[in-house]
């Protein structure tokens, strides 16, 4: 059977993994290829990295990253943060990720899905989507409303829609990130995730709210997740990707086993 | 050493650096004097059959494959490597290599996501040199909107349930082809691309 995946997300800022931490700002709490390395050893099913470095001209150092990578791990991962153009996809995919996430850019410019899924094939483009709860409008009927720039700009577009829209322009899968459930630890956004699951044929990755191993059986039993996102669970050793996954196998939730 | 047939696919160089990882020798190449003298090929593939096929006839790689197949150099092929040595495939209605009798499918439309994406179980049917040490709860890492469908029962040596069940593995011979990424797959795929590697490709 197919299993449901565990993807764990690191933040990299010019090479190190990162953690915001409130009005302190980020915080560096390693080296990716390292904590690549370790979560590979404990079963995680895939990672994502994303590129969250600031100025242009260090842009560059992610590429170092995928491809420290790629020579010690064997499992897809995808990168984001920053990827404008097909030439971007070229030069990640190139370095040997698998996949390439794509947010703002996408937005800006739907054409970036279907010529990057054209030429690299649909199941490496990744459309990763920040949404967040809003009152429902004429504009927004899912009340649920599509953000770009990391959360910070409202697009007064419907999520839904834009969801539909690009799994017709050719992405491969969506990451959903719900603004309202990100960083508070206290589960995925249900409503939100359901919500695209049941309207795309496409798999949803479900992002934004994981505290603890009931989460994650939520999000894929309650809301028919494909595959659930996890950052800080993992980066503070309060969890091991292996507990996890024996509380989801528990459950009768199927998940690769680490053999 | 093992020539990996390039066919600008896309995971070319994720197979190489698992090769390299395992700490054998490999080349990227599409010159048949390399090709033919090579220990054994592999033949990957990501992306569209009617695509693929149009470069691997331009480029007269179809003759180079049949002749590496007659001279019973072992070949493995790797996901879109495992369809288009079938007869032909449902994508682009492409007409392939006819290596192994049967067809490229595309999944049903019954109420499942296509593409079939994630990790997988597979249901060895025959044991087969490449499963040494595989462990049968081992799962497999894949990514495809067609499946490959031998025409004869024999050809199947793995299956694999999505909404169906289809040949995740299948072979004859000297050819293995596995729909399932041997590169993402992990240490158990890495160990199937170990065990090709000193497969003399009998049975």
């Amino acid at each position: 059977m197919l299993s449901k995946r565990i993807i764990i997300c690191l933040d990299v800022r010019e090479g190190k993994t990162t953690k915001g931490v409130g009005f302190k700002g980020n915080i560096d709490i390693g080296d990716p290829v390292t904590m690549a390395r370790e979560y590979y050893e404990q079963g995680v099913d895939e990672l994502v990295f994303y590129d969250i470095t600031a100025s242009s001209d260090k842009r560059d150092i992610i590429i170092d990253v995928v491809e420290n990578v790629a020579k010690n791990i064997f499992i897809p991962f995808s990168v984001g943060g920053g990827i404008r153009t097909l030439d971007d996809m070229y030069k990640v995919l190139n370095a040997g990720a698998e996949k390439i996430s794509v947010n703002t850019a996408a937005v800006l410019n739907p054409g970036l899905i279907s010529e990057g899924a054209k030429i690299f094939g649909n199941q490496c483009i990744v459309l990763g989507m920040d949404a967040k709860r809003v009152e429902k409008t004429g504009n927004i009927p899912s009340g649920y409303e599509v953000w770009i720039n990391g959360g910070r700009t409202p697009m007064d577009m419907d999520a839904l829609d834009w969801a539909k829209k690009a799994q017709d322009l050719g992405a491969g899968e969506i990451c959903l990130n719900s603004i309202d459930a990100d960083g508070t630890n206290e589960g995925y956004e249900l409503t939100l995730t359901s919500l695209i699951t049941n309207a795309v044929s496409i798999p949803v990755i479900a992002s934004g709210g994981a505290g603890n191993s009931e989460h994650l059986r939520d999000v894929f039993v309650e809301a028919g997740a494909d595959a659930a996102l996890i950052a800080s669970m993992v980066h503070y050793g309060r969890y091991t990707v292996s507990r996890i996954k024996a509380y989801l196998a528990e459950r009768n939730i199927p998940v690769r086993e680490i053999i | 050493m093992i020539s990996i047939i390039d066919y600008k696919a896309g995971n070319l160089t994720s197979v190489g650096r698992a090769l390299k990882h395992l700490g054998v020798p490999c080349v990227i190449t599409s010159d048949p004097r390399i090709i033919m003298s090579s220990e054994r090929v592999i033949f990957p593939g990501v992306g569209a059959a009617g695509k693929a096929m149009e470069v691997i006839k331009s480029q007269g790689l179809d003759k180079v494959i049949h002749e590496v197949i007659a001279q019973k150099i072992p070949f493995l092929g790797i996901c879109l490597g495992a369809q288009i040595i079938l007869d032909k495939s449902e994508e682009d209605n492409a007409a392939c290599l006819g290596i192994i009798p049967g067809v490229a499918r595309k999944f049903p439309d019954a109420g499942i996501k296509i593409p079939h994406m994630g990790w997988n179980d597979i249901s060895i049917e025959r044991s087969h040199p490449i499963f040494k040490d595989i462990n049968p709860k081992a799962q497999f890492y894949f990514v495809h909107s067609y499946y490959p469908e031998p025409g004869n029962h024999e050809n199947i040596i793995a299956t694999t349930h999505y909404g169906i069940t289809f040949a995740s593995v299948i072979g004859r011979g000297n050819v293995i082809a596995t729909q399932f990424h041997l590169e993402k797959s992990g240490r158990n795929g890495l160990r199937i691309l170990k065990n090709f590697s000193e497969w003399n490709g009998e049975l």
